[in-house]
């Protein structure tokens, strides 16, 4: 039989009957669409979860001045009572420990801001161009903070959202002066709207650099300094270098605390194991229910035709035919069945998103591969497996089977 | 024996035993039969005689448990089975009561069946279609579904698809058995019209007035030919 014809057979037993062929089409798809819709779910919760988590930073150390102890009376805090300050140049000191990507020195104060007569409080961080980075902050208009090579700082404010709206309305903030306690500054940008992380939001923000905030706040001492590991593997590494070289610079007094996002990473692990165990439990429950469909209606068909098969082999095909004739019809049914789900699936996705925007409903690859894969593999076994055992009956055997 | 060489169909010994259930059925009880090119045979007996399953075993539908069958002097019992599909399709054409044509497929469809699994191209398909379809008077039912055609239509697309590839041997297990008298009759004659070209045929049926129309009738009973009478006049072909 030549492979023309074997296609064009298999269509035509294919088209020829629309309920069996529907009914097939629809169990393939269904499965398919519900591994790739189910799958989408889960790994949106995931993504959803992980968007979260990396709001406050990822790879955080974070060092606090003054040593907290839980240990009682140590006999060190009698002798120095005062942490000694911890400055700017402390935290410059922290780029050369190896591992550390950039940092950020932090001091925060409450100050008064005014432009064009308006007056409100707000909170006021001063800190470097890294601080953008390390937080993930996003602008959305004009520049952050400027590299401050001589530490002496610069008339530059970056506003938040809210307090752009409430001093400057509609109008463009950028190059204006506002003025910040007894100093003026420039606007040299505004940060989304929306930001947050640490318990505060950004939108009442001011950030200025950290010389110029050391200078109308009259302290030397930082509030905090954060440092970015290069990656996961090395904040243990990032936060014992931190503590000894700033030891170091405090003539071996151990004055400052470093903590680490260890406990918010070690429930963020669990989260995301457990997360990524659900996906794949929902994907394979999928495939099982799946690949059962597609077997039930295959085995019933493929019997039904055991007549037809007895007669194909009385016209003189062999069972080689007869096999190929019932294979390529399974792979155009699985395929069909197979894309029609995938559509399917990723439509319902779509429209998941559509409903719940903040939720990122994409199905990932591995799932739509493994769901394609189960429907058409089952639908090929169990299209082929009774075909091929029909064909090696005697003609008579299977032309009276009904 | 002496006389397979000249033989178009030759079996020996033959026997074929079904097991229903826990019964037993003998079928075929060594049968022994030598049938010549150009023979019009008439296979009778009583249901249960095991005359269908005779036809089925030179039909290579079936498989004796014992015994040989030389067809064209081969042996076609130690074939393998896709050398048997290859005589099924181009040495051997089978009629059925109950016709067995593709339900989805059109008449010209169904015809064209056995050339399409013998992997003749298309263009002398058509061909050999379009001619058989003429012969059989069946042009204008050519695209028509076997359940939009009359019961003889039906026989008539089946011995069409049948005869496509010009078989030595025609088989046709009660052909008439569906049909009324006159369609029947319509059948029988078509049947022997292939015959009188020098197609063998064999045909099973109940009906003694058919059965008294062939050349040679076998009379079966109970797994073993009984009766083997040849017609005066009609004993050989050509």
């Amino acid at each position: 039989m030549k492979p023309l014809d074997t296609l064009r057979f298999a269509a035509e037993s294919a088209t020829g009957h629309p309920l069996r062929t529907g009914l097939l089409v629809l169990a393939m798809s269904i499965g398919v669409a519900a591994v790739v819709i189910l799958t989408a779910l889960g790994d949106g919760a995931r993504r959803y979860v992980i968007e979260e988590f990396s709001a406050i930073g990822t790879n955080l150390v974070i060092v606090l001045p003054g040593r907290s102890e839980t240990g009682g009376l140590n006999p060190a805090n009698l002798i120095t009572s005062t942490p000694r300050d911890l400055t700017v140049d402390d935290a410059n000191s922290l780029l050369r420990v190896p591992g550390v990507k950039r940092i950020s020195p932090l001091i925060i104060g409450t100050t008064e801001v005014n432009a064009a007569g308006k007056l409100r409080e707000a909170m006021m961080i001063g800190t470097n161009e890294d601080f953008v980075h390390i937080r993930q902050m996003k602008l959305a208009l004009g520049r952050f903070l400027a590299k401050d090579n001589l530490g002496h700082g610069s008339a530059e404010i970056v506003l938040g959202a809210l307090i752009r709206e409430e001093l400057f309305g509609d109008e463009n903030p950028l190059g204006k002066t506002v003025r910040v306690g007894d100093r003026r500054l420039r606007v040299v940008g505004v940060l989304s709207q929306g930001g947050r992380g640490m318990g505060m939001t950004t939108d009442e923000l001011l950030i200025i650099p950290v010389a110029t905030a050391q200078a109308m706040l009259d302290s030397n001492t930082l509030f905090r300094i954060l440092v970015e590991a290069r990656s996961r593997e090395q904040i243990e590494e990032v936060k014992s270098g931190v503590l000894k070289q700033i030891t170091q610079r405090h003539d071996g007094e151990e004055d400052v605390t470093v903590i680490t996002q260890d406990a918010v990473l070690e429930t963020f692990d669990k989260i995301l194991n457990v997360l990524t165990l659900g996906v794949a439990g929902i994907a394979a429950i999928s495939l099982a229910v799946a690949g059962i469909l597609v077997m039930n209606v295959m085995l019933v068909s493929v019997t039904q035709r055991t007549a037809e098969i007895g007669l194909l082999k009385a016209l003189g095909a062999t069972a080689g035919t007869v096999r190929q004739l019932f294979m390529v019809e399974a792979v155009m049914l699985s395929v069909t069945g197979g894309v029609i789900g995938t559509m399917l699936g990723y439509s319902g996705a779509a429209v998941l998103r559509q409903i719940y925007p903040a939720f990122p409903a994409y199905p990932p690859m591995w799932a739509v591969l493994a769901g394609l894969g189960t429907a058409i593999v089952s639908g090929l076994v169990f299209g082929v497996m009774p075909a091929r055992r029909a064909a090696e009956l005697d003609p008579i055997t299977a032309l009276s089977k009904r | 024996m002496q006389d397979d060489a000249a033989s178009l169909i030759s079996l020996h010994g033959l026997e074929r035993t079904f097991y229903l259930g826990d019964s037993k059925v003998q079928a075929l009880r060594d049968v022994e039969l030598q049938i010549k090119p150009g023979e019009y045979i008439a296979v009778m007996g009583p249901s249960g005689s095991g005359k269908s399953t005779l036809l089925n075993m030179i039909g290579l539908l079936d498989r004796p448990d014992a015994g040989t069958y030389h067809l064209e002097g081969r042996d076609i019992t130690t074939l393998k089975p896709d050398e048997q599909a290859k005589v099924r399709s181009e040495r051997v054409g089978f009629i059925f009561q109950s016709f067995h044509l593709v339900p989805r497929l059109t008449a010209a469809a169904n015809i064209e069946l056995p050339l399409m699994l013998a992997g003749i191209p298309a263009a002398e398909r058509s061909r050999r279609v379009a001619q058989a379809l003429q012969e059989y008077g069946l042009t204008d039912r050519a695209h028509h579904q076997p359940n939009q055609l009359s019961g003889g239509q039906r026989q008539r697309v089946a011995i069409a698809r049948a005869t496509i590839l010009r078989p030595a041997v025609l088989l046709a297990d009660e052909p008439t058995g569906n049909l009324d008298r006159a369609t029947g009759e319509d059948v029988v004659r078509l049947l022997e019209t292939l015959n009188a070209q020098g197609m063998t045929l064999i045909v099973v049926t109940h009906d003694h007035a058919l059965g008294a129309r062939a050349k040679r009738q076998l009379r079966m009973e109970d797994g073993r030919i009984v009766s083997d009478v040849s017609t005066a006049g009609a004993d050989s072909a050509r």
